[in-house]
């Protein structure tokens, strides 16, 4: 069923058959049309880190890979490691304040202040981070996570 | 760990071992695949190792069990999945409720009542049908079974019928229907006890799966502080990845802004009395309305009951349809406005909105109960009434049989038994089928109601909006009346006392538990079609409680106050004498005491009598108060400690921090005197020595420590060298 929407997307270039596995990869603006996505204010981030270029393009294996991770069934640590990814703008393996900003500035489309964004990421720092470097390692957004309530995606 | 070489053909044992290690190595590591965040490439590598040597293995004459197992092995796996996925696909409406989440917030939680209502049914059914199979004794077979020759004439009318009279009085539908013969057929099924132990199962079945569910809910909610991680929960996770709807994603943009702006002005709002006296006044002229509003329709009702026995008195034909159907016209229209007006009086009390919907919840909630307890003490009293009249019929059963035979007989002569059809034989009034019929009653104008008002308040509405819209003064869409929003709270707690009225009425009225997956279904459709077609998703979307326990708790309460009443009518009033399980004996668990005098050995009733004393049984009710007691005092010292240890952790990685920063510093010291004093760097830098007691200390720690501790290989995670090592040399360039 997978490779039915993975074909849909581009009936050109995707062929039916895959036994000889060739090496198709779509590019991020096809992807991002998919009625899952586009209503996602991340849906470029998510593309981007499921790529093996970082540049979003996808072979299948990669689209089969995002889908299982963005499955419910997913286990919430492979959800957790990728939702940091995700939220990596600058691809550090840090959250700091500027990712910080640009997530909440997706998330509100820009009707926030910008001392309210202010506020809201230094809040959110203050919160989260344990070892008081200002930014957020994997393990500080790992304890963070854990603790929600509604991990739901 | 790619194994690059050739295997040859013969492998030597020590070789196929170490093989066979790693083989089976890949193979644990391919069970936990699914969570490691690998590309699908490196995943599928592993697959392919396994079964390109797995096959290297299988050969060899010793080796044939190794390959048989591994073949089973990979058989049941696949079996295993292509059960999940009929699991999955078996779960009813799969379809319908992802594309109604894609619209609206999580609906899941409905699922979980329609398991529990699956189960009931089945018992309930099953036990039925073994009354018809196992030769139980057809329609007009026994008086209880048949309609009196007195209603005969009118028993199919449509109105007798939907009022529950007629045929369906006398139908598998109720209790009075139930034979009490001891046992029936071949298989010697025991009806009375069978009857007996599916009511009480299925009670204890409803409380395991409830407070299973709760256990479940408390644990994934994990201790402690709700409130520790606000505005961090605020902006992680608040975007539902569900959502496929540009109109739903707008609306949960525009909440998700709101509820930020919210956060900062609360933050902002640093202790502002603003005049507490007068919110504490409101308050509590709010609660005192409230108290009149809930008095009021507890009277309503009990007069209301009242009224209806009057007129039950003197003969339900007298009476126009609304006179007939008073009580439960009257209990739904209260259900409708009442929680209206509550909503208006709690503008009021000027709450932060979850605790104002809590507050909501509850007062419904008060509602419904003080409703339903009203209800019931007004059947008691019917109870009454009817138990009085058995007693006269008893008395006139004696003179009607004497009146059969003529007088011809004696007191004790024996004669051939005249043969009387059971239709004309007088019928003790059943308290317990009234009691049934009742609440069907009950819950069919309930689910009437339920759809009236969808129908009109829903559907109607959307209409008028939309059409009117062009021919009306003000925006219709966006000011009054608009369409109509789903709100998930109230249609929760239907759903919840809905089934409260189920457990209530399932001892007296087998079937209505299968009435109620009809029921179920229907709704589920009508609602589904309400819900995309005229409904608009709700403004501000926030949940009534952190997990969905508050639910739960609930549903827990109402299972315990809707069994009390039946349980106190089995344990007190004496059955009828003429119709259902129990008929002829004096209290309705004597069922139990017969069985185990006749059906089980001698000793065993001797333990059970000694076990049921009250002097074993009240020591071991204290003993669990106690344990109770206990547990929850652990729990909480739990709490405290996971609280303590948690501000622990923090203070201890702050200063573990702080000194690898000092330690690092002390390294660069030493390093750069070394440096400096090695005859290699010493005239170079000999100009520029001024400049090392300038370089600022980093500003940033070193985030190589932290590097071990990310779980698993991300991949492209390389150990970076810390910033401030590398601005060293930059600064020794200039």
């Amino acid at each position: 069923m997978l490779h039915g929407r993975f074909h849909e997307l581009a009936p050109h270039l995707v062929p039916l058959d895959y036994t000889n596995q060739p090496d198709i990869r779509l590019p991020l603006a096809l992807i991002v049309s998919m009625p899952e996505l586009k209503e996602n204010p991340f849906r470029n981030r998510i593309v981007e880190v499921f790529s093996e270029d970082g540049q979003g393009n996808l072979s299948f294996n990669d689209f089969v890979d995002m889908f299982s991770a963005l499955c419910e069934t997913a286990p919430r640590e492979l959800k957790t490691i990728y939702a940091f990814k995700i939220y990596d703008f600058n691809v550090d393996n840090f959250l700091c304040k500027e990712d910080l900003e640009k997530t909440l500035n997706r998330l509100t489309k820009g009707e926030l202040t910008p001392e309210e964004v202010n506020l809201v990421c230094s809040k959110a720092m203050e919160e989260a981070d344990l070892d008081g470097d200002s930014k957020l390692s994997f393990s500080d957004f790992e304890n963070m996570i854990s603790k929600a309530p509604d991990f739901l995606r | 760990e790619k194994v690059g070489e050739e295997k040859p053909e013969v492998l030597s044992p020590e070789e196929l071992e170490k093989l066979k290690e790693e083989v089976d190595e890949r193979k644990k590591l391919i069970s936990t695949l699914r969570g490691k965040p690998w590309p699908m490439r490196k995943k599928l590598e592993s697959h392919e190792f396994v079964e390109k040597y797995e096959g290297a293995l299988g050969k060899g004459k010793s080796r044939k069990l190794y390959a048989y197992k591994v073949m089973m092995l990979k058989k049941w796996m696949k079996f295993q999945r292509d059960f999940e996925n009929f699991k999955t696909a078996c779960v009813p409406w799969e379809m319908k409720i992802k594309e109604i989440e894609s619209k609206y917030v999580s609906y899941l939680f409905l699922l979980y009542p329609c398991t529990v209502l699956l189960v009931l049914p089945g018992c309930l059914l099953f036990f039925n049908l073994a009354e018809k199979a196992l030769m139980g004794r057809p329609y007009g077979s026994m008086p209880r079974k048949t309609v009196p020759r007195a209603d005969e004439a009118n028993a199919m009318d449509f109105a007798v019928l939907w009022d529950f009279g007629g045929y369906a009085q006398y139908s598998v539908l109720f209790y009075g229907y139930y034979n009490s013969q001891r046992a029936i057929g071949w298989l010697k099924f025991r009806m009375p006890l069978s009857y007996f132990l599916v009511g009480v199962g299925t009670v204890a079945y409803s409380y395991m799966v409830v407070i299973r569910t709760m256990a479940r809910n408390a644990n994934e909610d994990g201790g402690g502080d709700n409130n520790s991680f606000n505005f961090s929960w605020k902006m992680f996770t608040s975007w539902d990845y569900l959502i496929g709807n540009p109109e739903t994603a707008d609306n949960k943009f525009a909440s998700i802004t709101t509820s930020f702006k919210e956060a900062i002005l609360e933050e902002q709002e640093s202790r502002k009395d603003d005049n507490i006296h007068l919110t504490r006044f409101l308050r509590v002229l709010a609660n005192f309305l409230v108290l009149c509003c809930l008095a009021g329709s507890g009277y309503l009702i009990y007069f209301v009951v009242r009224r209806s026995q009057k007129f039950a008195l003197e003969g339900l034909e007298s009476h126009s349809w609304w006179e007939r159907n008073e009580v439960n016209m009257v209990m739904s229209l209260l259900g409708m406005f009442c929680p209206m007006l509550f909503d208006v009086i709690s503008a009021l009390e000027n709450y932060h909105p979850r605790i104002a919907l809590q507050w909501q919840l509850g007062r419904i909630f008060a509602l419904f109960l003080g409703n339903l307890y009203t209800f019931i003490i007004a059947l008691m009293d019917e109870i009454n009434l009817k138990r009085e009249e058995e007693e006269v019929l008893k008395l006139n059963m004696t003179i009607w049989e004497a009146s059969l035979y003529n007088g011809t007989l004696g007191v004790n002569s024996t004669a051939p038994p005249i043969t009387v059809h059971p239709a004309d034989i007088p019928r003790g009034p059943c308290w317990e089928t009234m009691v049934g019929q009742e609440f069907v009653r009950l819950i069919v104008s309930d689910t009437m109601t339920t759809y009236i008002t969808l129908l009109i308040g829903d559907f109607l509405r959307a209409v008028l909006v939309r059409f009117l819209n062009y021919c009306w003064c003000w925006d219709l869409e966006a000011g009054f009346p608009s369409y109509s929003e789903f709100d998930v709270s109230g249609n929760v707690l239907g759903l919840i006392f809905n089934q409260g009225m189920i457990w209530m009425g399932a001892f007296y009225a087998p079937c209505l538990p299968a009435l109620n997956v009809l029921r179920l279904h229907v709704s589920m459709y009508l609602q589904c079609w309400a819900v995309m077609c005229c409904n608009v998703p709700q403004e501000r979307v926030f949940k009534a409680s952190g997990s969905n326990n508050f639910y739960m708790a609930m549903l827990l309460v109402i299972l315990f106050l809707s069994t009390l009443p039946a349980i106190y009518t089995i344990v007190t009033i004496p059955p009828s004498f003429d119709c259902g399980p129990f008929s002829g004996k004096s209290r309705m668990f004597d069922v139990i005491q017969e069985t185990l005098e006749s059906d089980f050995p001698a000793w065993f009733g001797k333990v059970f009598s000694y076990a049921s004393n009250p002097g074993l049984v009240l020591p071991f009710l204290l003993l669990m108060v106690l344990a109770i007691y206990y547990l929850q005092s652990t729990s909480k010292s739990y709490k405290q400690a996971n609280l303590e240890l948690k501000k622990k952790l923090q203070t201890v990685s702050r200063t573990i921090n702080k000194v690898l920063t000092l330690i690092q510093h002390l390294l660069y010291s030493l390093f750069m005197s070394s440096y400096l004093s090695s005859p290699l760097g010493g005239e170079h830098r000999a100009h520029q020595g001024k400049s090392n007691h300038q370089i600022p200390p980093s500003a940033t720690s070193p985030p190589a420590p932290r590097g071990h501790r990310i779980p698993g290989p991300l991949p492209g995670n390389q150990w970076q060298p810390a910033p401030s090592v590398q601005r060293v040399p930059n600064s020794q360039r200039h």
